[in-house]
């Protein structure tokens, strides 16, 4: 197969991607420590597909996303984006990136605007980079409402006066209007009721068939991203362990961190999986980003520890293709 | 139990409309009553050429130091009685809510623009750039109020526009604290890295996202600050640094008025009481103002 072809599908590749956030202390703010939010983690996309990054909490998952449209500025490592490195590009440069690369936020009752009106939330962006002509303006933001399954008469509301699911409506139309090829969901659904989530999580699926974009969905349920992930990228204190296509992980997870997390979903009959007789579990909490355990860093929680987890960092090891693992257990 | 039942009969007595708006009216009383001392001075800066009996200017030196109205020798040509130079001291009065009224609005107005200026860079950027900031704001602050307009005025002249822009220059630093504080906080909001991810320009997210949100407190500081502004020009034209003579002012009314103070009181007691009861009436209005735009007050 032709190389070039290959290179110009894939949308994303990030290479040994760091963000260590200097503590600062004292009078002087001398940097006395750092948090290790992201600390090499690499991994490559393609056009079209959905990637999901899953988590626990403080792992390091919305720090990662924030550095693929640089609102954080990556202490180290590359990001490309359609072929480009984008952690090199100048101030006009990351304006058209950003043009094609949008963000869904996590908390919907933070992420809009109280004081403006919705026509102006998802409107503002069309008029500022001129994307439609003055007069379509109107027809153009009733038409992104739509999308999104709200009416053409919420245009002239203001977000108070909308439900949780109404309001991520809302931030998904404001991303849609750019009309991005990437969309990175910072936990789209976390703080949404569980009925609700289902539908968003819906309307992200039928909106990526129409207009044909890839997204990479954070969140640290696997049962969130299970439906809509072509693959799935599993991550533990800045780290991944685990990156397999969505069938692959599910059927034969390899990593025991991997295994605890489905584990850990809920079933809603009683017996209704079969490994949830031998479940296992993790104890403990996760250990700080801060000083993070040497080696691998899941050691301090693994079942399968052994001696060299806690001297090496683990290899990257292919178990069948397209299926990674950072463990010694493989090696 | 009993307190459910008293929950659901205190709902329906407010369910009806206007009892509601009545009730809203009396937890913001103090607030209505300031609004109508405010009211009042404003119609009385607007038509005070038509309310007053007399020309503030006009001297009558055979009839000066007449006392108000219901004293001895007082009669109804001169309500509140006349000054050393026989200037009828009700329309100096009325004649001096314009100066008072101007200087106030406009010294906060030009203090709101610098303060909340350099205070939305200071939130916004951060760093360095909060360091250099907040440390001139701290010398500010440090600098004794009278020596600064004693200078500013010694500089510029003592005029009209020269105190307002005294006033300005001596204030400001409050509003660079509270909007310094309140960007710091909307900035991490995530509709302002929203806005970044949108590809806005600095200035649209500092005038457009940030700024509206800063709004309801920028309104009740600047409430206070007018108040405040009312007294420091009263104070300066007292020291005579402020407006100056005949312009009818009410802090140099009460200077002139101090050396009558023992026998001819009303000369210093009204011009006082104006000033007390325009900075009261601001203050008032300012603390309704802050609780109708609290999310929390306005629930209840």
């Amino acid at each position: 197969m032709n190389m070039a072809r290959v290179q110009a599908q894939e949308l994303l590749r990030v290479e040994n991607l760091k963000k260590h956030f200097p503590i600062r202390k004292g009078v002087l703010g001398r940097t006395v420590g750092y948090v290790y939010a992201v600390d090499g983690v690499s991994f490559g996309m393609q056009a079209g597909k959905t990637l999901g990054l899953v988590g626990e909490s403080g792992c390091g998952k919305s720090t990662m996303g924030r550095c693929l449209l640089r609102l954080h500025e990556p202490t180290s490592g590359r990001i490309f984006f359609d072929g480009q490195d984008i952690t090199r590009m100048g101030h006009s440069e990351l304006i058209r990136l950003r043009t094609q690369m949008q963000m869904i936020f996590q908390d919907p009752y933070s992420s809009l605007n109280p004081r403006l009106r919705v026509s102006e939330i998802v409107g503002e962006a069309l008029r500022v980079h001129h994307l439609v002509p003055r007069r379509d303006w109107a027809n153009r933001v009733e038409e992104l409402l739509k999308n999104v399954g709200l009416q053409a008469d919420h245009m002239a509301r203001y977000p108070h006066e909308f439900s949780g699911g109404q309001r991520q409506r809302i931030g998904i139309a404001r991303a849609l209007a750019m009309q991005p090829k990437l969309i990175v969901a910072d936990e789209p659904v976390s703080a949404l009721d569980v009925s609700i989530q289902a539908q968003v999580i819906n309307l992200l699926e039928s909106l990526k068939d129409r207009f044909g974009f890839s997204y990479l969905i954070i969140a640290h349920d696997l049962s969130v991203v299970e439906h809509v992930s072509d693959r799935i990228a599993v991550m533990y204190l800045g780290k991944l362990v685990e990156v397999a296509s969505d069938k692959q992980l599910y059927l034969n997870p390899k990593h025991p961190y991997t295994e605890a997390l489905l584990a850990a979903v809920p079933v809603a009959a009683p017996g209704g999986r079969q490994r949830r007789s031998q479940r296992k579990l993790l104890k403990g909490d996760v250990p700080s980003p801060i000083q993070p355990p040497s080696g691998c860093r899941f050691h301090t929680r693994c079942p399968r520890m052994m001696e060299i987890c806690t001297l090496k960092e683990p290899p990257t090891i292919q178990v069948e293709p397209g299926h990674w693992v950072y463990c010694f257990f493989y090696g | 139990m009993s307190e459910l039942v008293e929950k659901i009969e205190s709902e329906e007595v407010s369910a009806p409309k206007g009892s509601l708006i009545f009730r809203k009216i009396w937890h913001l009383r103090l607030g209505v009553i300031g609004g109508l001392v405010i009211l009042a001075l404003l119609l009385t800066a607007i038509f005070c050429p038509l309310l007053a009996p007399h020309d503030p200017y006009a001297q009558n030196i055979s009839n000066r130091l007449k006392p108000p109205v219901w004293m001895e020798k007082g009669d109804w040509k001169h309500l509140l009685g006349t000054d050393h130079l026989g200037r009828d001291l009700f329309s100096r009065i009325l004649y001096g809510s314009r100066i008072s009224l101007v200087v106030g609005i406009s010294a906060a107005i030009l203090m709101a623009i610098m303060g909340v200026g350099l205070g939305l860079f200071a939130g916004y950027y951060g760093g360095q750039v909060d360091s250099v900031i907040s440390f001139f704001v701290n010398c500010m602050m440090g600098f004794p109020f009278i020596l600064l307009a004693m200078s500013l005025v010694a500089v510029l002249g003592p005029s009209l526009q020269n105190i307002i822009i005294t006033l300005a220059l001596t204030s400001w630093p409050v509003f660079t604290r509270v909007t310094r504080v309140e960007t710091m906080k909307l900035r991490e909001r995530e509709f302002i890295l929203a806005a970044t991810s949108l590809a806005y320009e600095t200035w649209r997210i500092l005038l457009h996202h940030i700024l509206p949100n800063l709004l309801p407190s920028i309104l009740v500081l600047g409430t206070v600050e007018i108040a405040r502004a009312i007294i420091l020009e009263s104070l300066l034209s007292f020291l005579g640094l402020g407006i100056q003579p005949p312009i009818p002012s009410w802090g140099a009314m009460l200077a002139e008025g101090r050396n009558y103070m023992l026998m001819q009181w009303w000369l210093a007691a009204f011009p006082g009481s104006a000033i007390f009861l325009s900075a009261l009436g601001i203050n008032l209005l300012g603390d309704a103002l802050r609780d109708m735009t609290d999310p929390h007050l306005r629930k209840s």
